[in-house]
């Protein structure tokens, strides 16, 4: 018999019994849908940790450093490559040629220096640091009092809790630090801070009254001619943010946040530039240190070694995540089993009402046989059956399933708003997952179908027909 | 419609049974249904086979139905060795060579008529389109067009049996087997199907086996007369009283 032609009487022959065989494919969606819950869930809760992991910035970033700059994170000395001394310099094109490699979502200029901010008159020394826009998207910005600068060039500032403790006169209380954030954003939002900062200023070329032959010298030399100035900005204060940005880096931390097109456009004097000046002169801005964001983790690897090909030192955290995944993976299994329990159940459902259905079909069976159905007809008929109800019931599950996750996330999330935490994302239903729960569904039914075929087959017509 | 029956010149065996058995075994005692039956059947032929219930008649049809294999002995029908066919084979055999008329109808409950009629084609794989216009046209020629979307349920017992009709002759087999056929039928509906059996035998050269207890319908429809009892052949005859009535009209082709 032809697919179709099956396809169609499967759907016929459950349709003539609806209320049985509707209640085994419930069984079945009862099934995929715990399946589904449990597996969303274990994937919700790994998504949610990488996620966490990820806004760390930890486990996607490359910190790619000049070799000129001898002080490396890593302990050894590069020994492939160019020397420090005929290495490249990490310039606006070196940044720009990284941006473009495969996998990079973006690069950007570490702008951080230490300066002086005055508020209300009083002298605060912090670091401050420039952050790119799409600095918006990490955890630290989550609970921002306030809000994101408002473009990329803006004289704006984000601080952190701790920098607007200080500038209210508030000491921290040591341990558990609960302060709130939006009383501290509410006198400063809006508020001025006057910035002072060393500007590298490009001198015009001095004259020389050296030879004529060493023109072409002081040529080459007079772009790295610069004098510092000290400036003056006023930045607004437009946001506070409650968790620290920077957690990764240590002692170094900055407080202060601006946006990065207008911390560049300050050309703070850094203290690389002291070095550089005995370089050739270029018209782009030289970093010391560029970071770079990877797509993936998984990828933080490939994007290393092509930028140390190109000649540069990196640095990242590799690997640490690993565990964490292993951990999951394990959960995922358990969860699994625990889902699967219900589709067990629903197997042995399935075998049950097929059973009885041969026994009330037993005649039909014996007409199909004696007309011409072959065993494989008759077996393949159950079969079909057995896949439709797989089939229906593993989208019915499948939607149940997100339901109950849904539900069960909006219910978690209603306990966290009470306990003042921010809401989170527990529950993932990936396409896959879908994919999986309707694949293994069909196949469930199939394996439960098999033993009832094969009985259905194997009936005798003679007896069948004789059966009153 | 053209019949693989006719390709058979007439007379040639259709049906071959030799030293045919089938014996039961219920508990201890074993039951001889049939028990050392030969026998041939030519095609074009419709013979009816005779006997008190019991007699072995029924399993005998079942044997050339392919629907129950001998104990011993064999069967041939127009060419299969029943015997040596895989069940595959036999299931093939049932759909294309044989066509199965039962006392109780045995439509599907839950089909129409039309997809009764059509199952049969569904298993032999024929496309739909085709299928539709045969069924329509079996169908037609049982008189039932008017009925096609109507389930078995609806009808009367004589219609069911004509739609039984047009399942069993729409793969066009040579041979037609008709398990006490009017059994279930008032006399007048009865005599209306067993016309369009001897229509389709005398028509279509289709060779009939039918199995009933009724001498005389049989008598009245057969050109032979087998007996049994006890599962053996108790007599073998040609039915004068067919050969003088309508039996002309056979002899004539």
């Amino acid at each position: 018999m032809k697919l179709p032609d099956l396809a169609e009487l499967a759907v016929r022959n459950l349709r003539e019994s609806v209320l049985r065989n509707s209640l085994t494919t419930i069984g079945i969606s009862v099934g995929v849908a715990s399946l589904v819950a449990m597996l969303s869930l274990g994937i919700g809760l790994q998504q949610l940790a990488s996620r966490r992991l990820m806004k760390s910035g930890l486990f996607d970033t490359v910190v790619v450093t000049s070799r000129r700059d001898l002080r490396n994170f890593n302990r050894d000395q590069e020994s492939s490559g160019p020397a420090p001394g005929e290495s490249r310099i990490l310039d606006e094109a070196t940044r720009q040629e990284i941006e473009h490699m495969p996998n990079v979502l973006e690069a950007y200029p570490d702008i951080r220096f230490i300066t002086e901010l005055r508020y209300e008159d009083k002298p605060h020394l912090t670091m401050v640091a420039a952050l790119p826009s799409s600095a918006q998207s990490t955890d630290a910005f989550d609970a921002l009092q306030g809000h994101f600068f408002s473009s990329h060039t803006a004289p704006e500032a984000v601080i952190q809790k701790t920098f607007a403790e200080e500038l209210l006169g508030k000491t921290p209380k040591a341990g558990l630090d609960e302060t709130n954030v939006a009383t501290l954003a509410a006198p400063l939002l809006g508020k001025e801070l006057t910035m002072r900062y060393a500007q590298r200023e490009a001198a015009p070329s001095a004259p020389t009254t050296a030879a004529k032959e060493n023109a072409a010298a002081d040529q080459a030399l007079a772009g790295a001619a610069y004098s510092v100035v000290s400036r003056e900005l006023k930045l607004k204060i437009v946001g506070v943010a409650d968790l620290d940005p920077e957690s990764m880096r240590g002692p170094t931390r900055a407080r202060v946040f601006l946006p990065l097109k207008l911390a560049e456009s300050l050309h703070v004097m850094q203290p690389t530039d002291l070095r550089e000046i005995s370089r050739a002169p270029t018209d782009q801005p030289v970093y010391s240190s560029v970071s770079v964001r990877v797509k993936n983790p998984s990828q933080v690897q490939t994007v290393e070694d092509a930028i140390k090909k190109m000649g540069f030192n990196t640095f990242s955290i590799l690997d640490a995540s690993r565990s964490i995944q292993q951990f999951f993976k394990v959960l995922d299994v358990f969860l699994g089993i625990f889902g699967s329990l219900a589709l067990a159940v629903a197997f042995i459902g399935i075998v049950n009402t097929l059973v009885m259905a041969i026994l009330e079909r037993r005649r039909e069976i014996g007409i199909m046989k004696a007309i011409g159905a072959s065993d494989g007809d008759v077996k393949r008929l159950f079969f079909a059956e057995a896949g439709a109800m797989g089939i229906l019931g593993g989208i019915v599950g499948v939607a149940l399933g997100w339901a109950i996750g849904q539900l069960i996330n909006l219910g978690t999330n209603v306990y966290l708003k009470r306990q003042s935490f921010p809401p989170e994302h527990f529950w993932s239903v990936p396409w896959w997952l879908v994919a999986f729960a309707l694949v293994f569904s069909f196949l469930v039914s199939l394996a439960a179908g098999l033993y009832p075929a094969g009985r259905a087959a194997r009936l005798d017509p003679v007896q069948a027909l004789r059966y009153e | 419609m053209s019949s693989a029956g006719n390709s058979q010149p007439n007379g040639a065996p259709a049906i071959h049974a030799e030293q045919l058995c089938r014996h039961y075994r219920m508990g201890e005692t074993v039951i001889r249904a049939v028990d050392g039956v030969t026998l041939e059947v030519r095609a074009g032929e419709f013979v009816a086979l005779l006997g008190s219930s019991g007699s072995g008649k029924s399993s005998i049809l079942n044997l050339m139905a392919g629907l129950d294999r001998p104990t011993s002995g064999g069967v041939t029908v127009h060419g299969h060795n029943l015997a040596q066919l895989s069940r595959e084979e036999l299931a093939r055999y049932r759909l294309h060579t044989v066509g199965m008329v039962f006392q109780s109808f045995n439509l599907i409950p839950s089909m129409t008529l039309s997809e009764n009629v059509e199952l049969p084609m569904r298993f032999a794989e024929i496309e739909r389109g085709k299928r539709d216009s045969r069924a329509r046209e079996g169908l037609r020629r049982v008189g039932l067009q008017t009925r096609m979307n109507h389930r078995p349920s609806e009808l009367s017992g004589g219609e069911q049996q004509r739609a039984a009709l047009a399942r069993a002759l729409i793969n066009r087999p040579q041979l037609l087997l008709a398990d006490e056929p009017t059994g279930n039928l008032d006399s007048h509906t009865g005599t209306e199907i067993m016309n369009m059996v001897r229509e389709f035998n005398q028509q279509l050269g289709m060779t009939v086996v039918m199995v009933t207890h009724e001498r005389a319908l049989a008598e009245r429809y057969a050109q032979r007369l087998i007996f049994l009892a006890d599962g053996k052949l108790v007599s073998d005859e040609t039915n004068l009283a067919f050969v003088r009535s309508g039996g002309t009209e056979q002899d004539r082709r």
